[in-house]
């Protein structure tokens, strides 16, 4: 095993292990989520968000690390943005988690692996056509918050933490 | 504030919390040892293994596949990533007794009943439809919603408000009437 593969390997244990023990695999926190009965998986997923980007901007500001924003591509984010949703509410897993859901135990996550192998090969027979549509409207490129509004990071993470703490509070006070 | 939960996980802040820390050290990691900084995320492996089990069949078509070739079908660092997920997740589980054989989870069979049929058609589907999504979009709930989203990427934002407001409007709808 290369040595890229073994860090993969090392750090996909670590999140899979971490994944689990937050309870955030299974189908009943991701359907419930959408459900907006149980924000589990919201919870998690925002205090990585919150812990996460504080140590990225610093090391990306150190010039130690560099960022790799997605780019801004209107219809693909928008309609791919909605495909998934969809997709992602009937299935109740997302494509980290399925394979997740597969390893605590919850097989007919297997049927859900099948079919987004199925979907990625379809992507790339359908990939010319999508190029010269969807994914030809508008694309702003790859854009942070921090660039197109001129502003600090450090300006920009405080007013995400503040929100994203109230937000807690509210989860917590409603029992979700 | 509870350290574990009913269902004697661990506290879901805490847990995420250590994802942050995780995803911080593995940026650093990869860029110090493999010379590229790599984000945690999950979606382009499912078009690398498609490539590798389509290749078995037919290595000239994935050879003159544009998306393909874009993509590379090899077994990178994300690839084995994804297996790690599988093989955390186990260890996990298997260690404080929450592995569990579930082939149709209870909201499903609230709603659609015991079929195991109709619980793998759903899947199945699901996952087509919500993989052409991903990859057009570019990213997956950890590829946008955890790494891009803490790199303040606009186009992270923007998915993730489609993934969430669709997903709650699909589900209502799917999920939403009882099963009479």
């Amino acid at each position: 095993m290369s040595a890229d593969q073994m860090l993969g390997l090392v750090t996909g244990i670590l999140f899979g292990f971490l994944m689990q023990k937050g309870r955030v695999l299974r189908f009943e926190k991701q359907v419930g989520a959408l459900l907006l009965k149980d924000m589990t998986i919201f919870k998690f997923m925002l205090s990585a968000i919150l812990v996460g980007m504080v140590g990225i901007t610093l090391l990306s500001g150190a010039g130690i690390v560099t960022l790799s924003h997605k780019p801004m591509n209107v219809g693909a984010v928008l309609l791919g943005g909605a495909l998934f949703g969809a997709g992602w509410a009937v299935m109740g897993f997302c494509p980290g988690t399925s394979v997740g859901a597969l390893g605590e135990g919850r097989w007919h996550a297997l049927f859900a692996i099948v079919g987004m192998v199925t979907g990625a090969a379809l992507y790339a027979e359908l990939y010319p056509f999508f190029s010269s549509t969807v994914l030809a409207w508008k694309n702003f490129g790859k854009i942070g918050f921090a660039e197109v509004l001129s502003i600090s990071p450090w300006v920009l993470i405080p007013v995400f933490w503040a929100g994203t703490i109230s937000l807690f509070f509210w989860f917590e006070k409603k029992g979700l | 504030m509870k350290w574990k939960t009913l269902d004697n996980g661990w506290n879901p802040y805490l847990a995420g919390a250590l994802v942050g820390v995780l995803a911080i050290v593995s940026v650093y990691a990869t860029t110090q040892l493999l010379g590229k900084s790599s984000y945690l995320g999950a979606s382009t492996t499912f078009v690398r293994a498609a490539g590798l089990l389509e290749r078995t069949v037919a290595p000239d078509r994935v050879a003159a596949n544009e998306y393909f070739t874009k993509e590379k079908v090899r077994v990178d660092w994300q690839f084995m990533l994804v297996l790690g997920i599988f093989l955390g997740a186990l260890i996990s589980s298997a260690t404080d007794r929450s592995l569990k054989l579930e082939g149709v989870p209870p909201i499903w069979k609230e709603r659609f009943g015991s079929s195991i049929g109709k619980r793998a058609t759903g899947a199945f589907l699901g996952g087509i439809v919500a993989m052409v999504g991903a990859r057009m979009a570019d990213g997956c709930p950890s590829g946008h919603g955890l790494s891009g989203m803490m790199q303040l990427s606009v186009s992270s934002f923007v998915a993730f408000a489609m993934f969430f407001s669709v997903g709650v409007a699909v589900a209502a709808l799917v999920y939403g009437r009882r099963s009479s």
